[in-house]
């Protein structure tokens, strides 16, 4: 069963991608204002001209 | 703070979508005519590429990859430059991802049919078509990754997470589960063999579903959900949470689809154990999902986009606590093999992913066209249609699971198997048809979506490049250095970074299957196919055999008594690719070898029924007159070497003239039942792979194990 160290490996691999994000994500402060990002996606601005074809 | 404006590429998005439309519905057909071979096989045609075993491939990776995928795409180009206020990296590269994506699919179509196939669910497609996948992703990436950079919104919206995650293990799990040495361009073997491969395999085909079915969705459901709704999302921390624990759990629970096979115990308890934690994270996003509609139900009653999310969440909900049941040692014994799995999947796929795809198709065409929805109320009824569909699809297949699994597991009071093979399966035909009709009314659904869409576009005026404003991002000053904070600064130096460890990660993966020896338990009296067996195990593969046999004996008593002795892991140390299968539509085959005469598997390749009246297996009727194509056989020889066959030195010089020697004999044993058959046809090479399987163990001086009892 030697594969399941390449799995593992692999997984691993990724898991540790994942957290080095996770750990940027919350050091950067992405996850300090759990309100408003889920209520801004809901404005978009329209701006006065629109380009239609 | 200078307010830039720019404008959003919508054609991308159109693309995208149309490509979901069309593809949804040759998926969905080639679905419908592998369903209905089922209990009428003479809808094969009987000519090749329109048998069960080359359709149930193009319709598992039509649906998965030009349906979903498209859909994917559809929702990430459009979500995307509005959650990054910005417009796509590169319009190039955006391009160049939509045709080549497509090509891919094309090439996919027609390969398959061809039966070109390395016969690993879900990862079919040849080594060519898999270094062009590699190819596309990468570039999606690079135009994904570029826009995220030069966002002019400095957080990013969960949704975006959702997106990162599945771009990341999509291309690992590809590459990984795609390493193989070729052969010719047509045909290659996987790397790993046996009860590697297996895991390889559905490590591979679970985090498909995870990461290609799911997280993707999910990210679009976090995005459109809200947009349709016009609330914000139940609660953004839940999303933020459930993400982080959905990724990290998934990747684990792949081997809950080797429940009682040879793969060793520890792997399978492993695999249960994170199936059964993956409920909390799924259910997260479900009830965060169903939570952001409170108080807003009424608006439900009026929307068919938001109908069409509602059943899709559920039914994300439904199959994200049935999966984990299934995981269950004592509810797989039953589920497996059966068409429980499939009424399980297509919950997901019909439910979830069909559904989500519609809804966003609904919400987008207006915006794009600037205009209303041509017939809410011809949407609604493609709801309702579509929602009878998916019950009429799913509960006659959970039945059929239960009964034939029940079935398969009477005896009689004197001990013997109460059922034969063909009873239990000829016995759901009702089942089999009311699934068909299920599908067909899905379809019609979809129809009525096109008819609706077309309207709507006719009426409205597409906004190819819909203008935006927003301020440039402005650089944060870092009150203290961080070393992340050097990288955020730096976002491509991190991208290079990242980069460098995942090919690290590579490295160390590869390294291993050069210097490990594999610890599988080997059985000295199971040795190497013949030349002969194995390009009849090759003509397997092409006609995709696995998709109805399965080669796996588990160890309960029904199965020992009806197949022989249970599976071992060393049985399959030779088989690049494995082919245990993971549907028993006909009998498990790990024992055929020798339970018939040569001349019984040659009339029941000519026409099944006349040896197994009822039999719903198609007719094979090109093997008995195709010429085997010997001239790959030395190539197939090496290849076999390079992987650790144990075939002699030399040997692929002087294979064919085995191959032709046995083939001689097994055709002098066809005349002896009055078959004339030439030594060179396909058939007589199927007929040595038919009649190899699951005999070496038989020569085994003692019992493998006593552990029947």
């Amino acid at each position: 069963m030697s594969v399941i160290i390449i799995l593992m490996i692999a997984s691993i691999s990724v898991a540790a991608i994942f957290l080095v994000a996770f750990l940027w994500g919350v050091k950067s402060g992405q996850f300090e204002d759990d309100f408003s990002p889920s209520s801004r996606i809901l404005f978009e601005d329209k701006p006065a001209s629109t380009k239609t074809v | 703070m200078q307010v830039e404006k720019f404008y959003y590429d919508n054609k991308i998005v159109k693309a995208f979508g149309i490509a979901t439309i069309v593809f949804g519905i040759v998926g969905m057909l080639a679905g419908l005519w592998a369903a209905i071979q089922i209990y009428y096989p003479a809808i094969s045609l009987n000519i090749a590429p329109t048998t069960f075993g080359r359709l149930r491939p193009l319709h598992t990776n039509a649906i998965i990859f030009a349906f979903v995928g498209n859909s994917i795409f559809t929702g990430v180009y459009y979500s995307l430059q509005r959650l990054c206020k910005a417009r796509m990296f590169s319009d190039k590269l955006s391009w160049i991802h939509f045709w080549g994506w497509q090509a891919i699919i094309a090439a996919a179509a027609i390969t398959l049919l061809m039966g070109i196939t390395t016969s690993k669910e879900y990862a079919e497609l040849e080594w060519p078509i898999d270094i062009a996948i590699t190819l596309v992703w990468v570039i999606f990436g690079i135009n994904m990754f570029g826009t995220i950079l030069k966002r002019r919104e400095r957080h990013l919206y969960v949704a975006i997470w959702f997106y990162i995650a599945t771009w990341v293990t999509v291309a690992m799990l590809h590459i990984v589960n795609s390493i193989a040495i070729p052969v010719s361009l047509t045909k290659s073997y996987s790397w790993y063999a046996g009860v590697q491969d297996a895991l390889v395999q559905w490590w591979y085909g679970h985090n498909a579903v995870a990461f290609f079915l799911t997280t993707p969705i999910l990210g679009l459901m976090y995005y459109f959900l809200p947009k349709a709704a016009n609330r914000p999302v139940y609660s953004y921390r839940l999303s933020i949470i459930h993400f982080w624990a959905l990724i990290f759990i998934y990747i684990w629970a792949g081997p809950h689809h080797l429940l009682y096979t040879s793969l060793p115990d520890w792997a399978q308890s492993l695999g249960t154990v994170f199936s059964i934690m993956l409920i909390a994270p799924s259910w997260g996003g479900m009830l965060n999902g169903l939570f952001t509609l409170r108080g807003a139900w009424d608006k439900v009653r009026e929307e068919p986009v938001l109908k069409f999310m509602v059943v899709a969440i559920t039914c994300y909900g439904m199959s994200t606590l049935e999966g984990p049941l299934l995981s269950l040692k004592n509810i797989n014994a039953i589920s497996h093999f059966t068409d429980w799995t499939i009424a399980h999947v297509h919950i997901g796929g019909l439910g979830w992913n069909g559904f989500m795809a519609f809804a966003m198709i609904y919400y987008l065409v207006p915006k794009m066209w600037n205009t209303e929805l041509y017939s809410k109320k011809l949407a609604t009824n493609h709801f309702w249609l579509g929602t009878i569909g998916i019950i009429l699809y799913a509960v006659p297949m959970y039945w059929a699971g239960f009964e034939q699994a029940s079935m398969w597991k009477q005896f009689t009071p004197e001990g013997q198997l109460k059922f034969q093979f063909l009873e239990t399966v000829t016995n759901l035909i009702p089942m089999y048809v009311a699934r068909s009709v299920g599908g067909l009314l899905y379809l019609i659904g979809v129809h009525m979506l096109v008819y609706n869409i077309y309207k709507t576009m006719a009426k409205g005026r597409f906004i190819a490049e819909e203008a935006a404003e927003a301020p440039a991002l402005v650089k944060e000053k870092p009150h203290k250095e961080y070393w992340h904070r050097i990288l955020e600064r730096k976002p491509v130096t991190m991208l290079v970074l990242s980069l460098i460890v995942v090919s690290i990660g590579g490295l160390v993966q590869m390294i291993p299957t050069f210097l490990v020896k594999s610890n599988v338990p080997t059985i000295a009296s199971v040795k190497p196919y013949t030349p002969l067996e194995l390009q009849g195990r090759d003509i397997y593969i092409r006609e995709g055999c696995y998709t109805c046999h399965s080669q796996m004996i588990r160890p309960f008593r029904d199965e020992v008594a009806r197949y022989g002795e249970y599976s071992k892991a060393g049985e399959f140390v030779y088989d690049h690719p494995f082919q245990w299968g993971s549907k028993r539509t006909g009998p498990d085959l790990a024992r055929i070898g020798g339970k018939y005469p040569d001349s019984w598997h040659y009339n029941h390749m000519y026409d099944p029924r006349s040896m197994s009246p009822g039999s719903l297996m198609p007719q094979y009727v090109w093997l008995l007159d195709d010429a085997l194509d010997t001239s790959s056989t030395p190539a197939k020889i090496r290849a076999m070497q390079t992987l650790g066959v144990p075939y002699p030195e030399g040997y692929d010089q002087v294979a064919n003239r085995d191959l032709m020697h046995q083939a001689d004999s097994i055709a002098a044993n066809l005349k002896k039942d009055k078959i004339e058959t030439a030594p060179n046809a396909e058939i007589v090479a199927l007929i040595a792979y038919l009649q190899r399987m699951g005999r070496d163990i038989k020569l085994e001086k003692k019992p493998i194990a006593e552990n029947i009892k």
